[in-house]
């Protein structure tokens, strides 16, 4: 085994997601700790181009057209041969729809260990994670060798970025033949709507509001402060709110002036859309919502309480 | 079209979460187990695609305080088989339950399997991608929507910023779901009542239980904040007060 860590590129039409930078920060702890390189994987088909602002010792690309989309099938025979043959300490995954699809096939292919949503690493080497919808945070051992799969917020995407172009190391793809999964068109996301992430505030609303007619409130307080609505997975899956208002991982990334989290507890997939807002104000009934480890100001009064007050407050104010 | 559906019960959120004297694991004690929500979806989701085009729908799930209830809601919104692993699953990983999963599943010889994508306990992965792996099938997950096509399916696949893909699949195969195409419905209690008479939970001892992920956990704790929020106290109207000043003083009033 070597003591490198891998860090797969996860990139979709052109453009590096920003976890796979802030992935090249974590690996690159992880890496003092083992003393091997940071070895940036990247896949894709005439794709080398992004590799250019890699914090990486070095790249490993493999090129093929039927790299040219992501697609589970093709990325896991092409990774399933790059570890064995390079057997690094440590191979980092998104916690996302890409390094999802791709971490724990690989354990179970490869006899690797997988640790899931790992937010950071310590210098002795250690994977700490976040679980329980943000409540609970599980540390331990990273095994040796080990899948990884990294959410959001325990390193930022500048300290993966670098001026200089890593040195590229073109490696031929196996057979991709008999593939099963095929992308077969991309679906644009909704623009018909008011676009959340240009909004200098929002009422966003989770699970709390119980039920469709008291988004009338959430309305309401939106209309008197002159902004949007947002919402948090649970309140679109019900369909209450359309897609275009999620914040969150599959959702919009918003940063709005103020984000004002009505009944949102706060997991760590709603945080990754709303996590960088410059003012986060909660308003929970759970004192222990994770949802207040990262506002700046909270109340755990009954919004059902605040609400009406608040808005006839703030259409006074006006 | 035989769909099978393997779910997971996880702790409920809802109810304070407290640490064992261990410190490895959460104190079980008062702990609430409910279904893991994306299984929930995953269920509602079979149901549909048996709706639209037919076919026979199997939910499975390891036993677990509630398990029984569950299954049996899920005959009543219209899943035709159930099944419990029964056995000791308290050291049991995802890799372990995945094998357990993959062992009886097998035999359904189904053409879909759909899971929830992730459960907010998952460490050593998670199931789907374990099972599919073990099966030696296709996966592909964060998927909110299906379409039957003969041998494939279509699915639509999530990505950040609302972009979504529509990835074809070859049959068998297994799919993680973020989102049923609607929420999983409600049923009556007068319903579950009247199926728990009639349907029958078929139980499948599992042995060689452990987990087999390899992860360790040395240490849990509650997140550490360096910052928490500044609570704003009083009654409704001191803190709509205060928050009408906040939102002068940043100016989005």
């Amino acid at each position: 085994m070597s003591q490198d860590i891998f860090v797969v590129i996860e990139h979709l039409r052109g453009q590096v997601a920003d976890v796979s930078y802030a992935m090249l920060a974590g690996a690159r702890q992880l890496s003092k700790a083992s003393g091997g390189e940071v070895v940036a994987v990247l896949l894709g088909h005439n794709a080398q181009g992004l590799a250019s602002n890699l914090a990486a010792d070095r790249v490993l690309y493999v090129d093929h057209p039927a790299l040219a989309e992501f697609t589970s099938d093709a990325y896991q025979i092409v990774l399933a041969g790059l570890i064995q043959e390079h057997a690094p300490r440590a191979v980092l995954f998104g916690h996302s729809s890409i390094g999802m699809d791709l971490a724990s096939s690989l354990s179970a292919r490869l006899g690797i260990p997988v640790v899931n949503s790992c937010r950071t690493f310590t210098d002795d080497g250690k994977f700490v994670s976040q679980i329980c919808g943000g409540k609970i945070m599980a540390e331990g051992n990273l095994p040796s060798p080990a899948l990884a799969t990294m959410i959001p917020g325990g390193y930022k995407a500048e300290e993966g970025q670098s001026a200089q172009t890593p040195p590229l190391t073109a490696v031929s793809a196996p057979a991709l033949d008999n593939l099963r999964v095929a992308v077969k068109q991309y679906i644009e996301p909704d623009t018909s709507d008011v676009d959340i992430s240009k909004e200098k505030m929002l009422v966003s609303i989770g699970r709390g509001i119980q039920n469709k007619d008291n988004i009338e409130l959430a309305n309401e307080l939106a209309d008197a402060l002159g902004c949007a609505v947002s919402a948090s997975r649970p309140v679109v899956d019900q369909g209450w709110l359309p897609t275009t208002r999620l914040v969150g991982k599959s959702g919009k990334h918003v940063k709005p002036k103020i984000y004002l989290a009505l009944g949102i507890s706060g997991a760590p997939e709603h945080v990754e859309g709303m996590g960088e807002s410059e003012v986060i104000v909660a308003v929970n009934t759970d004192p222990n919502a994770p949802i207040f480890n990262i506002a700046k100001y909270g109340t755990t009064i009954d919004m059902f309480d605040l609400l009406p007050v608040l808005i006839e407050k703030v259409k006074q104010a006006k | 079209m035989k769909i099978a559906v393997p779910i997971k019960f996880v702790p409920d959120l809802v109810e304070e979460l407290t640490i064992d004297p261990s410190g490895t694991a959460l104190d079980t004690t008062w702990l609430r187990l409910i279904i893991n929500e994306l299984d929930d979806h995953a269920v509602e989701q079979a149901i549909l695609l048996k709706e639209r085009s037919g076919g026979e729908v199997t939910v499975l799930s390891a036993e677990a305080d509630g398990v029984d209830d569950f299954l049996f809601t899920a005959a009543a919104k219209g899943a035709d088989r159930l099944i419990k692993l029964t056995g000791d699953f308290s050291a049991a990983d995802n890799h372990a339950l995945g094998r357990a999963f993959a062992d009886v599943i097998k035999e359904l010889q189904p053409d879909l399997i759909l899971t929830g994508v992730q459960a907010h306990n998952d460490l050593d992965g998670s199931v789907g991608p374990l099972l599919a792996e073990y099966l030696g099938l296709p996966y592909v997950g964060y998927v909110a929507g299906i379409a039957l096509d003969g041998n494939k399916v279509v699915a639509r696949k999530e990505y950040a910023g609302g972009l979504v893909a529509e990835v074809e699949v070859k049959l068998p195969a297994v799919l993680g779901i973020q989102a049923a195409e609607q929420p999983p419905r409600y049923v009556a209690y007068s319903k579950i009542r009247q199926v728990m008479g009639t349907a029958k939970i078929e139980e499948r001892p599992v042995s060689n239980l452990e987990s087999s992920g390899g992860v360790v956990v040395g240490r849990l704790f509650q997140p550490e904040v360096a910052e928490r929020a500044t609570m704003l106290e009083g009654s409704p109207e001191d803190v709509a007060d205060k928050l009408v000043g906040l939102f002068k003083e940043l100016g989005t009033l």
